[in-house]
């Protein structure tokens, strides 16, 4: 449906069904205003106080209407639930095989990295026709990441990961703007969203500067920083083995069972110590402050690379 | 009715009353009378709103221009934050229980004063100590991270007077409270003989639901702040993510008290109006009861929904669910209200003063701004909109549509009990219809902008959003007229309006039977209630 | 302003009430609506205790454990014998024993002394063993050792909420030195009477709500995972 002037474009799945909720909302409210309007406009003329002396006959209330407008209101607004909550419940969750980018949000610019190495800022490349994942952190304040044109809005938050999915469906440049204040230039951390054809995506990937995919840098960051010095590959180090434990589930000490993805990685690097592996002694330390999200990003894509190499047979159990 | 008389009429009242029962500034600072006490308020938040109303101003100046037409973006970030801390704390929150619900609270209920008539008036200095906080922080330097506080900005990263203006609206959350306990116990134990629950005002009804939130949520406010202010000091790390912390736990903290305190906002507003549309249509109000119960609803389920303001801050759907449903649910109770308030209507005898031009202007604009509630409270609407001009829009319609206009009309309503003047209706029902057309100028745009993707607190924006902007700022120009014609001639009336007789309206309820102004002591002999409220039909009204 | 020169019996009736049993009951239900405030206030900071504690279990056992859980508990002897004693003036309103009333409420403000002074003490041991956020925090020796397998981040943490919380308690209880010595003073003056008394009461249930506090703070704070 072509946009109207009041209306953002849409430019991805989810946009029409959003917009549909919100022209339902909009005649609900425009129906509602417009009733509650013309009776009071009825009211007052048809009842205006004609003589000093009137006295109008008391009326206590009426039960049934009571019920009437008590009950159809709250089917409406059951009606408006039902609809809001399965629209954004099916927006939750990004279909299979989403490709995936990283965001990292700072005072007052976006800092977007393709798993293949491509390193943009305030831009991001996307081809149509695909849904696109984005994995998202903030370096510092909250901030969030918002594309009208696609309806999708999430915040960002230091410390920990979200993340929010859409699929283009319109080639096109469209707005990226900051949602959630975040200090002086707020209204300055915008950007764009560039959506290509396919080909012409795959295109522009290739002319990168970086001839390193996320993956390669990730491996750079884990032989630098030390790792394989306790997480030996082959299971016999001080620390658990790496294969093929992206995605799959990690019994705990405390007897829990989690499943090993992005946040829980990033919080075994960050304080190893909440969340400590079954059978292994608490000797890891934390890595806060020695690593950048970027840098955090890259390893955990390692890892996550690694996730599909088969684990090493299961060494004898340690005393813990 | 006053008959026409050849006599020229008296200019100031020659009887004993509130106002001229003691003289010089000692009288008024030290008073205990609830209705002094009122008048303390009401010049105190008046000047409060002109400051939030000229930050608002210098902020619609400066966005008539995409790039900025008055200030730099940090000069920009103080001035909505402040607009917001002042007209919330400053304004809103006090403006109808302190000013109009101190006034009347023991007049309705038949009383002599207030329960702890100390406490009231610690409760205004506390106010003009926290007012006093604020305003210094506004002035060493402003404070720039929104009324909301988010941390980890607020906390960690903020450089302005974070803790100035913590520790301001931290005091201030006192007087509330103070106000809140004295009403409550005032209602429960002063009423007059022969007053039940059930034949009280409205009024008081909407106080004291009020007063349950106040009494409930603003502890909580108030050890959210003092954590701010301690983290913001020491960075010891209860809200910032390096140190273990959680900033998402100070959103919880801090909407745990601020969304039940927009009902304390528009409850004493809707009180208002449940008076007034009685007295001009003269009838009984439709459904009493199921007002009664729907106060009572709203400020219960108010607690329960805080979570809808953080659907898109990576919290659980399921969470996200829940808050959305009961969100919905708050919203059948004002539906309610709003119904009855219409059927009061039917077949009454409706006259056009000022102070039902504003009541009804309220119903019109609540019932707009409650609607625009629907699609935030609707999960998959509220992720596009959360965040954009579509949340200033409805909290300004509710607000400003909603509580300004209950305060306005609150005001000219008693007017005449209050100071015992007159006003001329020609110039308040003007003001009234200016304040009307240039609240819906200025807001009704900013609907618009928030769907096509404008963020709120932006002090610069793309071209494409201007047209829309420009006329929401023309919009403020004409609301701004509109406020300050009643400044005008209230002040005016105040020395020269006609002297006003008991009850100048023909309203039901105790205070019209007292003088204007009544006397300091309310009543000479504490009244005995036998009627129903609003007995305005002839079986039941004992006569003019 | 006051009717006392009619009713002998009213002394202390004000002029907003009709009787002194409105009076009363308008007194007691304020501070009780006061004491509702209070509770929600502590309860944003045990809400806020509850989930770091919950997500930081073992840096939260292991802060508790530097504190002295014996010292602690004496302390808390000492405040519920001030709410004894303070239980026992309000008695001595009731019955209109001036002697025993001013005894009873001087009594309870020693107690309460008591307990602020060993606060005072645990306070200054704290800098002694470098465990205050941000002003002092240097812990070495075994008080590192302690702490440091559940992350000192985390520690300090639970030591902020400590003093958070016992600090906001400890200045609930200054305040209520305070009122106890304003009924001092009024009761040395004849100003209570049978009919009466209600400062005294109100003052006692604000005494008692500030000793219910400590009981939820002493085992919160001090016996964290149980000892050895």
């Amino acid at each position: 449906m072509q946009s109207l002037p009041f209306q953002p474009e849409q430019a991805s799945t989810i946009a029409k069904s959003v917009d549909q909720l919100y022209f339902f909302l909009t005649a609900v409210t425009l129906f509602f205003t417009a009733l509650i309007f013309s009776i009071i406009f009825y009211f007052m003329i048809r009842y205006r106080r004609r003589s000093p002396d009137e006295r109008p006959k008391a009326i206590e209330g009426s039960f049934p209407l009571e019920v009437l407008w008590t009950v159809i209101p709250t089917l409406i607004v059951a009606v408006i639930f039902v609809w809001g909550s399965t629209l954004y419940f099916r927006n939750s969750e990004p279909p299979r095989g989403s490709m995936e980018i990283f965001v990292t949000g700072k005072q007052w610019m976006w800092k977007v990295e393709h798993p293949e190495g491509q390193r943009e800022i305030n831009e991001m490349h996307v081809p149509l026709g695909r849904p696109v994942k984005l994995t998202m952190t903030s370096e510092d304040v909250i901030h969030d990441f918002f594309v009208p044109a696609f309806r999708v809005k999430k915040d960002v938050l230091p410390g920990r990961y979200t993340s929010l999915w859409f699929q283009a469906t319109k080639v096109g440049t469209f707005h990226l703007f900051c949602a959630q204040y975040c200090g002086a230039f707020h209204a300055g951390m915008i950007g764009s969203i560039v959506v290509q054809e396919p080909d012409e995506y795959e295109r522009w990937l290739a002319g990168g500067t970086t001839g390193e995919s996320m993956e390669q840098a990730g491996e750079k960051v884990f032989q630098q920083t030390g790792c394989p010095s306790c997480h030996m590959a082959d299971g016999t180090g001080l620390g658990p083995s790496l294969l093929g434990v992206y995605g799959h589930p990690v019994k705990l000490t405390s007897g829990e069972t989690v499943t090993a993805d992005d946040a829980y990685l990033r919080e075994c690097i960050l304080q190893p110590a909440l969340r400590r592996v079954f059978g292994y002694k608490p000797l890891m330390t934390s890595f806060q402050g020695q690593l950048t999200e970027e840098q955090l990003n890259n390893v955990i894509a390692y890892i996550r690379a690694l996730g599909n190499t088969p684990p090493p047979p299961p060494k004898q159990e340690v005393k813990p | 009715m006053s008959t026409a008389t050849l006599e020229p009429q008296p200019r100031v009242h020659t009887q004993r009353n509130y106002l001229n029962a003691d003289y010089g500034w000692k009288s008024w600072l030290f008073t205990v009378d609830h209705k002094r006490i009122a008048l303390l308020y009401m010049i105190s938040v008046t000047f409060f709103f002109i400051i939030g109303g000229s930050f608002a101003v210098l902020m619609r100046i400066h966005l008539t221009e995409p790039q900025g037409a008055l200030v730099q973006p940090e000069t920009y970030n103080k001035l909505f934050t402040l607009h917001g801390v002042v007209m919330i704390f400053f304004f809103l929150i006090p403006s109808i229980p302190a000013v109009l619900g101190n006034f009347l609270v023991p007049l309705m209920v038949g009383a002599r004063d207030l329960a702890f008539p100390k406490l009231n008036l610690l409760s205004w200095y506390i106010y003009i100590t926290g007012g006093l906080f604020t305003l210094y922080s506004a002035i060493a330097g402003g404070v720039d991270t929104g009324w909301t506080f988010y941390t980890p900005y607020s906390s960690t990263y903020s450089n302005t007077q974070v803790t100035a203006v913590a520790i301001g609206v931290f005091i201030t959350g006192f007087s509330s409270i103070l106000t809140g306990l004295n009403f409550i116990v005032t209602i429960h134990k002063m009423r007059a003989p022969g007053l039940t629950w059930f034949r009280m005002p409205l009024f008081l009804w909407a106080m004291y639901a009020t007063s349950i939130i106040m009494v409930l949520g603003t502890p909580v406010l108030a050890i959210t702040l003092f954590l701010l202010a301690l983290e913001h000091l020491f960075h010891v790390g209860i809200f910032s993510p390096a140190l273990g912390g959680d900033p998402l736990l100070f959103q919880h903290l801090f909407w745990f008290y601020s969304h039940p305190a927009v009902y304390i906002m528009i409850l004493p507003a809707m009180g208002v109006v449940s008076e007034i549309i009685p007295c001009f249509a003269r009838k009984r109000i439709f459904g009493y009861k199921v007002i009664c119960f729907s106060s009572v609803a709203i400020a219960v389920l108010g607690f329960l929904v805080w979570g809808h303001h953080m659907f898109v801050t990576g919290q659980s759907i399921y969470a996200g669910l829940i808050f959305s449903l009961l969100s919905f649910l708050v919203a059948i109770p004002s539906a309610i209200k709003v119904f009855n308030w219409t059927a009061t209507l039917y077949k009454g005898s409706i006259s056009y003063e000022a102070p039902m031009l504003y009541a009804l202007g309220f119903i019109g604009l609540f019932t707009m701004g409650g609607l625009t509630g629907l699609f935030l409270a609707s999960l998959a609407t509220d992720v596009h909109l959360n965040g954009t001009y579509f949340i200033v829009a409805h909290f300004h319609y509710i607000m400003v549509g909603g509580a300004v206009m209950g305060y306005l009309g609150g005001i000219h309503f008693w007017w005449p009990k209050i100071t015992g003047r007159m006003y001329p209706n020609a110039w308040a029902a003007l003001a009234a219809a200016i304040v009307f057309v240039g609240f819906n100028l200025t807001f009704f745009p900013q609907f618009i902008l928030g769907y096509l993707g404008m963020p709120r607190r932006y002090a610069f924006y793309p071209a494409e959003f201007q047209v829309l902007n420009v006329m929401s700022s023309a919009g403020a120009t004409v609301l701004g007229v509109g406020y300050l014609i009643p400044l005008i001639y209230l002040m005016w009336s105040m020395r020269y309006g006609p002297l006003a007789e008991p009850n100048p309206w023909g309203a039901t309820g105790l205070e019209w039977t007292t003088s204007s102004p009544p006397p300091t002591e309310n009543f000479a002999e504490i009244p005995v209630v036998t009627q129903e409220a609003y007995a305005y039909a002839p079986e039941e009204a004992a006569g003019d | 302003m006051t009717d006392s020169e009619a009713h002998a019996q009213d002394a202390g009736l004000v002029h907003q009430f009709e009787n002194l049993e409105q009076q009363q009951e308008a007194d007691f239900l304020g501070i009780w609506v006061f004491l509702v405030t209070e509770i929600m206030f502590f309860g944003g900071l045990f809400a806020s205790y509850a989930i770091y504690r919950w997500l930081y279990f073992a840096a939260f056992e292991a802060g508790s454990h530097i504190l002295n859980a014996e010292i602690g508990a004496a302390n808390t002897m000492v405040l519920l014998g001030s709410s004894l004693t303070m239980a026992l003036s309000v008695r001595s309103a009731q019955t209109g024993n001036r002697r025993a009333l001013v005894f009873f409420l001087i009594a309870t403000m020693i107690l309460g002394a008591i307990f602020l002074g060993v606060k005072a003490y645990e306070y200054d041991q704290k800098f002694v063993e470098h465990v205050v956020p941000s002003l002092d925090w240097a812990p070495e020796g075994e008080v590192l050792a302690r702490l440091a397998p559940g992350g000192l981040g985390h520690a300090q943490l639970y030591f902020f909420f400590y003093f958070a919380m016992t600090g906001v308690h400890a200045l609930h209880m200054i305040i209520g030195e305070g009122l106890l010595l304003w009924l001092v003073l009024r009761a040395r003056k004849d100003a209570f009477t049978t009919h009466y008394f209600a400062p005294v009461e109100v003052v006692g249930l604000y005494w008692h709500f500030v000793d219910i506090v400590w009981i939820f703070l002493f085992p919160l704070l001090y016996l964290i995972g149980g000892r050895y």
